[in-house]
């Protein structure tokens, strides 16, 4: 589904991202594991295609197509779904409102007339009340005055909303508690089924405990040092990374 | 011969006309007096530092309208909230339109300025509070020396107007160039209500340019919510002199939708004379082309405990141009003021500016006074977030857009004219959004 080969991208000339190499197939999860800073949030978004970063080398293609020069919302309408780490707050647009636009726009680039009001209307009663979500919470601003696990559970909302084919998670169980955690896994593994993908960027083992992944990278300095399965995210947990450090010397 | 002189040889024909006993004599002889003293005003001038009239007075412009002409109500219905109902005062050409108005004078007035100047019963009521409140620059002083028609709203004491009343001033093209000045009076009384939408309108490609003035007087307790929606004909040009004094424990509030016409200048102020008086002066302009708007806002601390909110937005695409300058002015007396001013901006092409100056006078010690400025471009993480959601670019933007004029739009408190406020803004700025804000 998703082949990044050898990617290099990074700003004014300086690369964050040091030639990564990763396979996702579909029906796969797969965990991102790394200090701060070593460039995770920096490859969900060059996947998710922020224009922002420049790739210098390595290519990237979706279902075997090479997605480098395509839109965000090209790749959005794909099927990539990318959860902020940080979303960001727009006033004035109810979160009603954006999921609509968003929906009808990926519809409108397949040809597709818009979802009838009932039908739309109907899907966010079902994903809302799946992510415990209050309804009087789909009127209000976008993000607006959100809290940390508020702006998360409505980031999973959109994913289930989208039903996209690649989901990037990016520290998603960040600013979580305990139940909240549960339920937005609970989200992600109602979307789960053979023919899409997870990506799951985290600094804790804790989500991993209900998102199973079938595989775990370590990224350091822009590049995975290692990859294993999920007793890899055990032993972070444990020793931290500078085993890992020491390893590579 | 220039417009100046135009002017003041047709206020000669003018006076021959007025009754000398009126009490507005001497007041129209002592305006066109300060007018032709002052004349225009030019770039020298501070306040008009980055506004010129040049080329606005070139054009020869007839002062008054020689051929009546009347519209029909089906062409101009688009311009009224015909959604509800409302009060409407319309001119055509400056003069007042009984077919198209729907004015009243059962228990408050909603009636024509002509009428007030002219009628016993209004003399007193004109003689408190015409000219009482404008200042004596020449533009107004234009105005006043020329005063004719306009809209003339009393309400009284304790009474809460049911439904908006609409100010339209329409020009028809009839002249090649046609130069209007409607005066209006509006006197709010004792713990009254009303709102108020103020609209130009031109309904050709001649050259209108319209010099405004409206007095509003606010007694204490009163209400007073008014709107104005600039969205005229790129031929059109308005020179807006809007002054507002306010009793104590009032609450006045002017939105002013900025989007269309060649040239506005908008001289908004504000005088607090008693307590806890709240003023709240709101602004979204959103500009294209050549188009220039210029926002000139006073507000005038002069009594205590008294607040005032500004929080003008402005958009500006190709060469468009803006001018924001706003000031306040606390008094030594005026202790307690919280005077809060912002002024947001988004340059969405290079070629557009921006200039914004704020301007604090602050002569008392006990005052909370805050201002902010910003100008800027789209932020790059907002937009590629609506967009990997799969909305494009363009819709990414007119999101951002309903984004940052939001604050100014929430705060309208007729449904229907925000909706249409909406419409505007999303035909202005080229998209159609599946829903409405
Ligand atoms: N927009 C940016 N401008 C400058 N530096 C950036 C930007 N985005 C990321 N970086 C830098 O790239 C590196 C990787 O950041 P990031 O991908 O956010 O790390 P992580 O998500 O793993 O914590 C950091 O050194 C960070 O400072
Ligand atoms: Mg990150």
């Amino acid at each position: 589904m998703l082949k990044i080969k050898d990617l290099h991208a990074g700003l004014d000339g300086k690369d964050i991202l040091q030639g990564i190499n990763l396979e996702v197939k579909a029906g796969e999860v797969h965990a991102i594991m790394g200090p701060n800073g070593s460039g995770k949030s920096t490859l969900a978004s060059v996947v998710a295609g922020k224009e922002e970063f420049d790739v210098t080398r390595g290519y990237i293609t979706f279902e075997n197509h090479d997605i480098s020069e395509l839109d965000p919302e090209e790749r959005a309408h794909k099927g990539i779904f990318l959860s902020f780490q940080y979303p960001v707050e727009i006033p004035g647009v109810s979160v009603t409102n954006f999921i609509k636009t968003a929906i009808n726009e990926t519809r409108k680039s397949k040809g597709q007339a818009d979802m009838p009001a009932s039908e739309m209307l109907k899907m966010i009663k079902e994903k809302a009340d799946m992510l415990e979500i209050d309804r009087k919470f789909l009127s209000r601003s976008l993000n607006e005055g959100f809290s940390g696990g508020e702006k998360k559970r409505n980031e999973i909302f959109q994913m289930a909303m989208l039903d996209p084919k690649l989901a990037i998670l990016d520290e998603t169980d960040s600013g979580l508690d305990i139940d909240a955690l549960k339920v937005v896994a609970k989200g992600v593994n109602k979307l789960k089924s053979d023919d899409n993908a997870v990506i799951v960027i985290t600094h804790y083992q804790r989500l991993l405990d209900y998102i199973i992944p079938d595989f775990v990278h370590v990224i350091m300095d822009g590049k995975i040092v290692k990859s294993g399965t999920k007793e890899l995210a055990y032993e972070l947990e444990e020793k931290g990374y500078d085993w890992i450090k020491e390893e590579l010397v | 011969m220039s417009f100046k002189d135009k002017l003041l040889s047709s206020y000669i024909g003018l006076e021959d006309y007025l009754e000398f006993d009126s009490p507005l004599h001497d007041v129209r002889n002592n305006a066109i007096k300060i007018f032709e003293e002052k004349g225009f005003p030019t770039k020298k001038d501070e306040e008009w530092k980055y506004t010129s009239l040049n080329a606005l007075l070139k054009p020869d412009y007839s002062v008054y309208s020689t051929k009546e002409r009347n519209v029909e109500l089906k062409n101009v219905r688009k311009y009224f909230l015909h959604e509800i109902d409302t009060y409407k005062l319309v001119f055509v050409d400056g003069v007042y339109s009984s077919f198209l108005s729907e004015t009243t004078h059962d228990t408050l007035d909603v009636c024509l300025m002509s009428a007030a100047l002219n009628k016993s019963k209004y003399k007193a009521v004109i003689e408190a509070y015409f000219n009482k409140a404008a200042k004596s620059d020449s533009l107004t002083a234009l105005n006043t020396a020329f005063t004719k028609e306009g809209a003339y709203i009393h309400i009284p004491a304790h009474k809460e107007v049911e439904k908006p009343i609409e100010i339209i001033n329409f020009s028809t093209g009839n002249e090649a160039a046609m130069f209007l000045q409607p005066r209006n009076l509006i006197v709010v009384g004792e713990n009254a209500h009303v709102q108020i939408i103020e609209r130009h309108q031109s309904l050709s490609s001649n050259a209108v340019l319209t010099n405004s003035v409206t007095e509003i007087f606010a007694e204490k307790r009163a209400y007073v919510d008014y709107y104005k929606i600039q969205n005229d004909e790129a031929s059109a040009s308005l020179i807006d002199n809007t002054y507002i004094s306010q009793q104590r424990d009032t609450v006045c509030r002017v939105h002013t939708f900025a989007f269309g016409g060649n040239l506005v200048r908008n001289n908004l102020n504000f005088y607090q004379k008693g307590e806890n008086c709240d003023s709240t002066l709101k602004g979204v302009t959103i500009l294209e082309g050549k188009q220039h708007v210029d926002h000139n806002t006073l507000v005038h601390h002069i009594a205590p405990n008294c607040e005032s909110h500004q929080d003008y937005k402005g958009l500006f695409a190709e060469s468009s141009t803006g001018v924001f300058n706003g000031k306040i002015i606390v008094e030594k007396d005026a202790q307690k003021t919280d005077a809060f001013q912002q002024n947001n901006n988004i340059l969405i092409d290079d070629k557009a500016t921006i200039n914004a100056k704020p301007q604090l006078e602050i002569f008392a010690d006990d005052v909370k006074c805050s201002h902010g400025c910003t100008i800027g471009q789209f932020d790059e993480e907002a937009l590629f977030y609506l967009r990997s959601r799969g909305i494009g670019l363009k819709e990414a933007r007119a999101l951002l857009m309903y984004a940052f004029a939001n604050t100014v739009l929430e705060s309208v408190k007729i449904p229907e004219l925000k909706t249409r406020i909406n419409k505007l803004i999303a035909n202005k700025i080229g998209v159609s959004l599946g829903f409405e804000l």
